[in-house]
């Protein structure tokens, strides 16, 4: 068996492919949150909340419907982006006057009640949700063995975020949303419906969260605690690629899964702190963060 | 960036009022109220559940001195104050420090971590210094999880000794220990008071109402903004530091997020931006805390209640109310 740079080469792959799936959810959920602060100037502080939905959707789906893995990656985020649509409607409509940071903290305590109702009706220790039977097994690379629901996750991320950057660059759609981003008074007086388009946006970004969620139970536990930490680390990716551009999310969401992959090999110490170092060395080199457009 | 403190808060509206006498006196008396309050205090409540709200009211205050005269919202002031405490658990049940000393340390540790963080939060602002200093706060979280030969891990620093006062006064029971905490409380209100109404407190003020304007007359923001940054996580470490010498304790519960957002919650249902607030609201989520204590997370849902509540219907807080109704600045 050979090593590189002192390592085995499986530890290395499987960290390393951990991380691109752990890269995988923080491109995902930046995106979101990137899409809902441009329409909606919020951080939406529930992202990580509504992610660990998504999660418990699909095991509900199983559960008490039946209804296997692929159904509920369909049904949950549509699900899931329909309570986004209600809180935008019933809450986030009435503060949009106001600061920004008060959406912070209407999310903040909208995430408490999520997380304190899950918690309660399914405790903290995580319920098993298995790998659907057509993604089982494995593929032997030579160099590695790769689990196959892992490749998947990857794609499957991937083409979401892919299409997400189609839907917003490439689109008609995402010409009306981007015009609502840089000047809603102006696109409205052009007969575009901006406070539907708002709604909508919200709904999109929680159902990308939901999405990620349901790729997310196979891998780890569905655990009402799954988002919690989860989005300071995305607040952290946020922080360090700037919320200014999309294929930015991506790339940037991306690469520090990989980078906390690696880390985890060579210095498994500093995995859980190495995103919030890259923070404090882009802060202070590039303030703007890496694809930041306003200083 | 549009302030938060400008829209709501209603120390802006009536900062005319301030050097008004009736306010003057007003505020006099209410100090004399508190000192009369803590005063018979421990003799009609439970003393360590008043040192409880004591510590916390000192944190809150610590906080509102950052967002309701800073403008700032940090979402990490857990970090200051759950460091802290341990710094002061650890060096009074290790070095055998004693009491004073321990709190001096930690609280000296609050602040130069609130330099350190303060420096590269005020990088960035509005919505990204929220995150830049919650994320900072997990980092120590995280730190704290993995060094249990100093945090004790998950265990925490527990049978910290609550020791001698300069070596002579025992603290072991608890009124005695309640009049350090009460003069600490007192120390900490009547410090934030004066740099509130001080000129660097207006000053500060201006650069919260309207950052630009303040830089455009000669006033170089980041600093004011750095000074106040320090000032409140310092304060926020001698709550921290007090705390574990209270309870014997040190925990990850301090440097966890949740603390962050505890503290925000008590500013917020006590009001933003003004005196005496945040005392109210730490008051009313410490007492809430104590009565639901056995509903185990339904706490959790209260308090995420509160704040969708406070943000949609309440955003003057308490205090805020009074203050509004009787037309002067509290």
């Amino acid at each position: 068996m050979f090593e590189l740079l002192g390592v085995p080469p499986q530890a290395l792959f499987g960290q390393v492919l951990l991380g691109l799936i752990n890269g995988s959810f923080y491109a995902i959920l930046s995106l979101g949150l990137a899409v809902i602060f441009g329409l909606l100037n919020i951080i939406n502080f529930t992202h990580g909340a509504q992610y660990m939905m998504g999660a418990f959707v699909a095991w509900m789906c199983l559960n008490y419907l039946g209804l296997n893995y692929w159904a509920a990656l369909l049904l949950a985020p549509i699900i899931v982006g329909a309570t986004g649509v209600a809180v935008e409607r019933l809450l986030l409509k009435r503060i949009a006057h106001l600061d920004h940071l008060y959406g912070l903290l209407l999310t903040f305590g909208l995430a408490l009640i999520i997380q304190g109702l899950f918690r309660n009706q399914y405790g903290s220790s995580g319920l098993p949700y298995a790998i659907p039977p057509q993604l089982t097994g494995g593929q032997n690379l030579g160099f590695m063995f790769l689990p196959n629901y892992r490749a998947w996750v990857i794609v499957a991320s991937l083409i979401v975020c892919l299409g997400t950057w189609f839907l917003i660059e490439k689109t008609k759609l995402g010409a009306y949303l981007r015009a609502a981003t840089e000047n809603p008074t102006l696109t409205q007086a052009f007969g575009i419906n901006v406070p539907l388009l708002v709604t909508l946006t919200y709904g999109f970004g929680v159902a990308l969260a939901a999405f990620a969620g349901v790729l997310a139970a196979p891998i780890y536990s569905v655990n009402p605690n799954m988002g919690g930490d989860l989005i300071i680390v995305v607040f952290a990716v946020v922080v360090i690629g700037g919320m200014g551009s999309i294929m930015g999310a991506i790339v940037t969401g991306f690469s520090l899964g990989l980078i906390e992959g690696l880390t985890k090999v060579f210095y498994p110490e500093g995995a859980a702190t190495v995103i919030f170092v890259i923070m404090v060395l882009v802060l202070l080199v590039k303030p703007a963060g890496l694809f930041g457009r306003t200083a | 960036m549009t302030d938060l403190a400008s829209t709501d808060a209603p120390a802006a509206g009536l900062s005319l009022a301030e050097t008004d006498n009736g306010t003057a006196r007003l505020h006099r008396n209410l100090f004399i109220a508190i000192a009369v309050m803590l005063a018979i205090a421990p003799f009609v409540a439970y003393p360590v559940f008043v040192m409880k709200v004591l510590c916390f009211a000192l944190f809150a205050l610590a906080f509102n001195l950052l967002l309701g005269y800073g403008g700032l919202l940090s979402f990490g002031h857990a970090a200051y104050f759950g460091m802290a405490s341990y710094v002061s658990a650890y060096t009074a049940k290790n070095w055998g420090l004693t009491p004073e000393l321990a709190i001096l340390l930690g609280t000296a540790v609050g602040a130069g971590l609130g330099l350190v963080f303060g420096a590269l939060a005020i990088r960035r602002q509005g919505i990204y210094f929220a995150m830049i200093t919650l994320a900072l706060a997990q980092m120590v979280f995280f730190f704290s999880l993995q060094t249990p030969r100093f945090t004790g891990g998950e265990d925490g620093i527990q049978a910290v000794p609550r020791g001698k006062l300069f070596g002579l006064v025992s603290l072991a029971d608890d009124r005695a220990l309640y009049w350090l905490v009460a003069a600490i409380f007192m120390g900490g209100l009547l410090l934030i008071y004066r740099v509130i109404h001080s000129p660097f407190g207006q000053v500060c003020k201006a650069i919260r109402d309207n950052e630009p304007r303040a830089i455009s007359l000669g006033y170089r923001a980041n600093q004011y903004k750095l000074m106040v940054f320090v000032l409140s996580a310092t304060l926020a470490g001698l709550a921290g530091a007090t705390k574990a010498i209270v309870f014997q304790l040190a925990s990850l519960t301090d440097v966890y997020w949740t603390m962050s957002g505890e503290v925000v919650l008590m500013t917020l249902v006590g009001g933003l931006g003004t005196v005496f607030g945040p005392i109210v609201g730490a008051i009313v989520i410490v007492a809430m805390q104590n009565y639901l204590a056995t509903l185990g997370a339904w706490v959790t849902v209260v308090q995420g209640g509160i704040f969708v509540l406070c943000v949609l219907l309440f955003r003057e807080g308490i205090v805020g109310v009074i203050s509004k109704a009787i037309k002067k600045p509290l």
